[in-house]
């Protein structure tokens, strides 16, 4: 991390650095260099630099006056570097943006400190605050089912209890019925997500609650075994599997949004602003459907397999028209 | 990284800070260690020095001391460079924490990072300091906004410093990309999906424009400041208009196999069993739609289990699509 900071960036640590300690009087060396992310070598590098500033003229002084003996670092004299460096746009939009989308998630609670904590900041961000009214971020309540949903959910997660869910799978067209032992509530894509252990799969399994067709908080404790790990969303929501089947489908530019909606192992140019795409997965069946869908927009190339299955479905569905 | 460098920004700060008067450039240069004896040099440095610091938000003034003054002074004022004070109750900064989160990994997320280190030096313990805490939020939300759209950055930026840009966009459905010129007014974020709405200054119109579809880089057109706001523009309404379904105004009635079409039948407006001689296992349903294609789309997904009865354009519709799949 270190070979990468510019002299800008530790410079507004350095800035930084003074009013926190000030602010709490007298702060470890160790719990200094966490806050900061930083080593503590590095830490002490910061303090001596800080304590060496020196201005010459018209007299020589030294502004900043530090100690960090037995591991306690002191400020006795911060000048006027005593309170941080305003906000900047990019710092104070970044959280009002966060703040405000946090604002729109189903079930949460603590509304009543986030608009508090939206006021404060605003206040104290002044003019840098006002940038961040030109980002909004829509997070997507499926219907009021989803509201009342996100609620149970996090209920049985700060109780620790074991849901009942009936979860629809499109891809199947399937209704199921699934034990659940939850573990975090997701806003991810604007949409959120219910992630937890899947009693059924035996894995860990992200639900998205607009296909919640109904959730019981059971009377049960959950106990996640050990080896669920929460998922890494900032990888993607799905991520194939190398046993996963690949499967080449070719789009049409009215087609295109394919590429758009999922994710895509590669995608490639053709003529006339058509496509090639690559994706990987588990289960075809959802593959064969989106063919269906397509009609003349889309066509699968390989597996041959999923291709007969194409044919056999829109073949089987056509005869059902003829009167 | 320069070691002197900081040294003296921090030094050039330090001393601005603490004058109440405008100091001249030469009055910093006796101040403040580290610049070179050379007038050419001098001025380079202390030029690119002012710029960095001006980067950084540090709110650098040039004025004079007296109307008679040749050349201007520099200073910062202390009101105007220190966060204003800031008191959080703990459950506000526990939500503080969690909203630094979520930018994690995301275009903005050093600046979310940057903010939460100011305010934790101005003695406020929010969540860590990066957001890349591994540990599950307090509250159980784990709350994310990502940015893979490349044309994110420069687009922000160009809203945040109201500049023109110009790019290259590929509309829904068509095959080559067009090149547009627009003044962006704001981006939201939608469905999980970024759009930035402005006006169009080829079409001197109000448009919308998806940044996953903006084909190659997005470049500034004009200098900062030049790019007006109407008076009462929402932008989060503007995309919302520009992607919002119409009314469910149409019924269709369906022909649908028992235990299947379940998406189907959850917005359905009536099932019954479909009494007709030769239809045991199929219910009827009827449901409200929007668009013919769209829900044509829809239906064809359910393959053999759904046929559309009625209205006879929709029906028309699946079997074209179904067609399409054997042509």
């Amino acid at each position: 991390m270190t070979a990468s900071v510019t002299s800008t960036e530790r410079l507004q640590r350095l800035l930084a650095l003074v009013p926190y300690v000030v602010s709490r009087k007298s702060v470890g060396l160790a719990e200094t260099a966490a806050a900061f992310g930083v080593s503590e070598r590095e830490l002490v590098d910061d303090l001596n630099l800080l304590w060496c500033v020196e201005l010459r003229a018209p007299d020589p002084y030294c502004p900043i006056d530090l100690s960090y003996e037995g591991g306690e670092i002191v400020v006795s004299q911060a000048e006027s570097m005593g309170r941080p460096l305003r906000l900047a746009v990019d710092e104070a939009s970044a959280l009002l943006v966060a703040l405000r989308m946090l604002a729109e998630v189903p079930g949460l609670k603590d509304r009543s400190a986030l608009s508090r904590l939206i006021a404060k900041l605003e206040a104290a961000a002044g003019e840098a605050a006002s940038a961040s009214a030109q980002v909004a971020v829509q997070v997507d309540i499926p219907d009021e089912g989803a509201e009342a949903y996100a609620a149970q959910i996090r209920t049985a997660i700060t109780a620790g209890r074991r849901l009942h869910l009936r979860y629809y799978v499109p891809g199947r067209d399937e209704a199921t019925e699934r034990d659940v032992d939850p573990m975090r509530l997701h806003i991810v894509e604007g949409r959120p997500y219910l992630e937890g252990w899947c009693l059924r799969a035996e894995a860990m399994r992200l639900f998205r609650l607009d296909r919640v067709l109904g959730l019981d908080v059971l009377d049960v404790p959950a106990a996640p075994p050990e080896q669920a790990q929460p998922v890494d969303v900032d990888q993607g929501l799905f991520r194939p599997s190398p046993d996963d089947v690949p499967v080449v489908l070719e789009l049409s530019a009215a087609g295109r949004w394919v590429a758009e909606y999922y994710p895509c192992e590669s995608v490639s140019d053709l003529e006339d602003g058509r496509l090639r795409v690559v994706l990987r997965t588990p289960d075809t069946g959802w593959v064969r459907r989106l063919a269906l869908r397509l009609g003349e927009d889309g066509r699968v190339v390989s597996p041959s397999s999923l291709v007969a299955e194409v044919r056999e479905g829109a073949t089987a569905a056509l005869a059902n028209y003829v009167v | 990284m320069s070691k002197r460098k900081t040294e003296r920004l921090l030094g050039l700060v330090v001393c601005l800070l603490s004058t109440r008067r405008y100091l001249s450039a030469d009055q910093i240069r006796a101040a403040v260690p580290g610049y070179p004896e050379q007038d050419d040099l001098f001025k380079r440095m202390f030029e690119r020095d002012k710029e960095d610091l001006r980067e950084l938000g540090v709110p650098l003034e040039t004025g004079l001391n007296h109307p008679f003054d040749d050349d201007p002074g520099y200073r910062i004022r202390q009101q105007v460079y220190e966060l204003p004070e800031l008191r959080l109750e703990t459950d506000e900064a526990a939500v503080l924490g969690l909203a630094a989160r979520v930018w994690r990994r995301a275009e903005l997320a050093g600046a979310a990072a940057g903010a939460l280190l100011k305010l934790r030096a101005a003695g406020i313990d929010a969540g860590s300091l990066d957001g890349s805490d591994e540990r599950p939020s307090a509250q159980g939300i784990e709350p994310r906004l990502g940015t893979p759209e490349p044309a994110f950055g420069p687009l922000w930026e160009a809203v945040r410093d109201r500049r023109p840009v110009t790019f290259s966009y590929r509309a829904a459905g068509r095959s080559d990309p067009q090149r547009r010129e627009l003044e962006p007014w704001g981006v939201v974020n939608r469905h999980g999906r970024w759009y930035v709405a402005g006006r169009d200054r080829g079409r001197d119109a109000t448009r919308v424009f998806r940044l996953g579809r903006i084909a190659g880089p997005v470049k500034f057109c004009g200098p900062a400041g030049s790019v007006t706001v109407p008076d009462g523009t929402d932008v989060r309404e503007l995309v919302r208009d520009w992607d919002s379904v119409p009314a469910p105004e149409h019924t269709a009635v369906l022909r649908v196999r028992a235990g299947a079409g379940i998406g189907l039948r959850r917005h359905a407006g009536s099932v019954r069993a479909d009494t007709e001689a030769g239809m045991a296992g199929w219910d009827l349903v009827t449901t409200r739609f929007a668009d013919v294609g769209w829900f044509a789309d829809y239906a064809a997904w359910f393959g053999p289990d759904v046929v559309v009865l009625d209205p006879p354009d929709l029906r028309e519709a699946v079997i074209r699509r179904l067609k399409g799949v054997l042509a």
